[in-house]
């Protein structure tokens, strides 16, 4: 059971993708084809297997999206159809992201070529993960999700727009409305997602909170 | 406050799952609980979007989920902000067999080193493979005194809810965030509801802190705590150790809730009195009472509340592939019918995946590998539980059994009282500490369609290493029985009936 698998020796092969700009800036519309993910609580190590996460660079992940799913179908798998290799959507269902808090898998996700996630629900970490990146996740109807998976299902090179300012989806003359809470609408909207700046903006009111917790001098008498 | 009872599984009122609106939409109403007031106490400002920036007292970092924040930091022009506050070890990727330098894997090696370089370039504390303190983050940290009631704590790992047993905030983070704590000492997040998590009566005989979290994992479900800080209360969590509570926090994480807690107690103080960086003694009375001074009063106010009774409970083994899908050993497989409607189809993908039939039972499935250890069942009660099944008994043919310590300190605590030993003689392998076949992003990992006995902590498919390998997770306890015996056995028969050993079997060879 100890043989090494070395991360390259079970990469999936994958069509050519056109290379997209990474998110940055506010975040107002998504379009692109979609690709399919199918079940409730697909993990992170489903997402990107943890013998990829053995590297100082984020870089290389996207061709790793899936890994094991992919490799198990032999080109079957959404995000292998010829027909959306430019795919900038994923249509996932229940607690997508859950387990691992390894931002690999969003990263992998964004260097596949993802831009926004459309699902029944999200783990709450992988929400954020997503976030940080200026990936917006939306949450959708069980309904409606059912459709759009059909939809892409039946034409995988049906092109969809997202549009965040007014939370609809729309394909093929028919629309979806989309949920996500205002917070981060505005931070992606604005083009404030990108947490950093804000935070050490703050510096002030941090030696504040600082001076009111004794654990930080060891409980030391004031 | 609606109040949900979970003692028996056909009566659950399940509390409603998955996405909940974060941020301004949702008004969470609990006050006066513990994470009302240590996240009171951590406020520095409020962000745009309505997220909170929040002080993190103790940020932990590893190999696997820095390197890439810290290039970000130097990219960004930043420093490390408050270097003391942050502390390192290595463990995801370390070999449990010799951890002599160079790894054999140059990966690996290629990791610790950036790691050892980053830690040194920021003055950072680095508790490094031979310092005596070396382990998995969530056992190290609780065994130096570092973590203590009334923290903000911080890693690049969903189970650093662990620290949550001593009364701390404690969540996972991903890179971009590892990003921000290190150059902010915060973080931009919104507040979570509260549920109470009650729990009547005693753990009976045989029955371990494991069981009872996956019992309540299956209750709840997986996303039954998204959105949700869990608070464990009542007077089964108090009679827990704090080893023990932290097994209980561990796993909050796969029931969807990205924190779990313990009210701090005399317990919790016992285990910190006299640990390396724990208050003084000069100081340990005003430490003391600033703990207490947190603890949810009985003017708390959740915002809800869920009921289990401890003394129902069996030995329980996962037999799915979500931590979800356990039952108790006397139990039979679920069949679809027993099923809500909206879990039938992952069940239908697990009796495939793991090859099993609805309607069979667990006990008596054979098993190839069995791993003890993890940040969830890693430290010493948990080797000594596993030891006093082993004590006496030899592993079955053809089974590899090994248990990795959670920590060089567990390592060392276990060898002094010859947990070592018992292993050994039994036919176990006694292994150096790191995260191991947890997630097998070492060379221990899983082999084909090979199937294991595991005290970890997930059994996603793939988890442990092969594509198509297959994990039943279980106490340690259940998991040095499955050993012994060979297959999935309900442990309470082990611990009731003296040893017999067999004759003695040729170790399995390492391949």
């Amino acid at each position: 059971m100890t043989t090494s698998t070395s991360p390259t020796s079970s990469r999936p092969s994958s069509p050519p993708r056109s290379h997209a700009a990474f998110p940055s800036g506010p975040i107002r519309s998504v379009q692109g084809q979609a690709a399919v993910i199918s079940g409730d609580d697909i993990d992170t190590d489903r997402i990107i297997p943890a013998r990829f996460l053995k590297c100082i660079s984020f870089e290389g992940l996207g061709e790793q999206a899936f890994a094991d799913d992919r490799l198990e179908l032999a080109g079957a798998h959404s995000l292998d159809r010829p027909e959306r290799r430019d795919a900038r959507i994923l249509f996932v269902n229940r607690n997508f992201g859950c387990g691992s808090s390894r931002e690999h898998a969003p990263q992998s996700l964004m260097r596949w070529g993802i831009r926004a996630v459309v699902g029944e629900s999200f783990a709450e970490i992988f929400f954020g993960n997503c976030l940080a990146l200026g990936i917006p996740c939306l949450q959708v109807s069980h309904d409606s999700l059912v459709d759009l998976q059909d939809l892409s299902t039946a034409d995988p090179a049906l092109d969809f727009q997202l549009d965040l300012v007014t939370a609809v989806l729309k394909a093929a003359d028919r629309h979806w409305p989309l949920e996500m809470a205002p917070g981060p609408r505005h931070l992606l909207l604005s083009g404030q997602w990108d947490a950093t700046s804000q935070l050490v903006a703050h510096d002030q009111e941090l030696r504040a909170t600082a001076a009111r917790l004794p654990y930080l001098v060891n409980f030391a008498p004031s | 406050m609606r109040v949900s009872c979970c003692e028996s599984r056909p009566a659950v009122s399940r509390p409603p799952f998955g996405f909940r609106l974060l941020g301004s939409a949702e008004v969470t109403v609990s006050s006066g609980t513990l994470y009302d007031k240590v996240w009171d106490l951590h406020r520095v400002a409020e962000l745009p979007g309505g997220a909170t920036q929040l002080f993190i007292g103790l940020h932990l970092i590893h190999e696997v989920t820095s390197p890439q924040a810290f290039v970000a930091l130097r990219e960004l022009g930043l420093g490390v902000r408050h270097p003391e506050r942050t502390v390192a070890t290595v463990d995801h990727i370390v070999p449990t067999t010799s951890q002599a330098r160079p790894f054999a894997d140059p990966l690996a090696e290629t990791m610790l080193a950036t790691l050892e370089s980053h830690c040194e370039e920021h003055g950072i504390r680095l508790h490094g493979i031979g310092s005596g303190r070396q382990g998995i983050v969530h056992v190290i940290a609780p065994e130096l005194g570092l973590t203590q009631p009334g923290m903000t704590v911080a890693c690049g790992d969903s189970h650093t809810s662990t620290h949550g047993a001593f009364g701390a905030i404690a969540f996972g983070i991903g890179t971009s965030q590892v990003r921000d704590v290190l150059a902010a000492q915060s973080l931009s997040i919104d507040k979570l509801k509260v549920r109470r998590i009650w729990v009547e009566g005693r753990l009976p005989f045989g029955v371990y802190a494991k069981d009872l979290i996956l019992h309540m994992i299956r209750q709840l479900g997986v996303k039954g705590g998204v959105g949700y800080a869990y608070e464990f209360a009542g007077p089964a969590i108090e009679a827990l150790s704090m080893e023990e509570r932290m097994t209980l926090c561990n796993m909050a994480i796969e029931g969807g809730a990205r924190c779990g807690y313990v009210n701090p107690d005399a317990t919790t103080f016992a285990y910190l009195h006299g640990r390396p960086m724990a208050p003084s003694r000069a100081n340990w009375e005003r430490a003391v009472a600033w703990w207490q001074s947190l603890a949810s009063g009985p003017e708390a106010h959740f915002d809800d509340e869920v009921r289990f009774d401890a003394s129902a409970l069996a030995p329980t083994v996962t037999w799915g592939i979500t931590p979800g899908q356990g039952i108790g050993i006397d139990e039979a497989v679920p069949t679809p019918e027993q099923l809500e409607p909206n879990e039938r189809p992952l069940a239908e993908q697990a009796y495939l995946y793991m090859d099993l039939t609805p309607g069979a039972a667990m006990a008596g499935l054979p098993v190839d590998v069995c791993f003890i250890g993890s940040c969830t069942n890693g430290r010493l009660s948990d080797l000594r539980a596993a030891a006093a099944v082993a004590r006496g008994r030899t592993v079955a043919s053809g089974i590899k059994a090994f248990v990795v310590p959670g920590s060089e300190q567990v390592a060392r605590a276990a060898e002094a009282e010859g947990l070592d030993q018992v292993f050994r003689a039994a036919g176990f392998e006694w292994r150096e500490p790191g995260c191991s076949m947890c997630l097998a992003m070492n060379p221990d990992r899983l082999e084909g369609r090979q199937i294991s006995a595991s005290s970890s902590n997930r059994n996603f498919k793939g988890r442990q290493g092969s594509a198509v390998g297959r994990t039943l997770l279980m106490s340690p306890a259940m998991v040095a029985a499955a050993a012994v015996r060979g297959h999935v056995t309900d442990v309470r028969e082990l611990l009731l009936a003296p040893p017999h050993p067999e004759p003695a079997q040729p170790e399995p060879a390492l391949s």
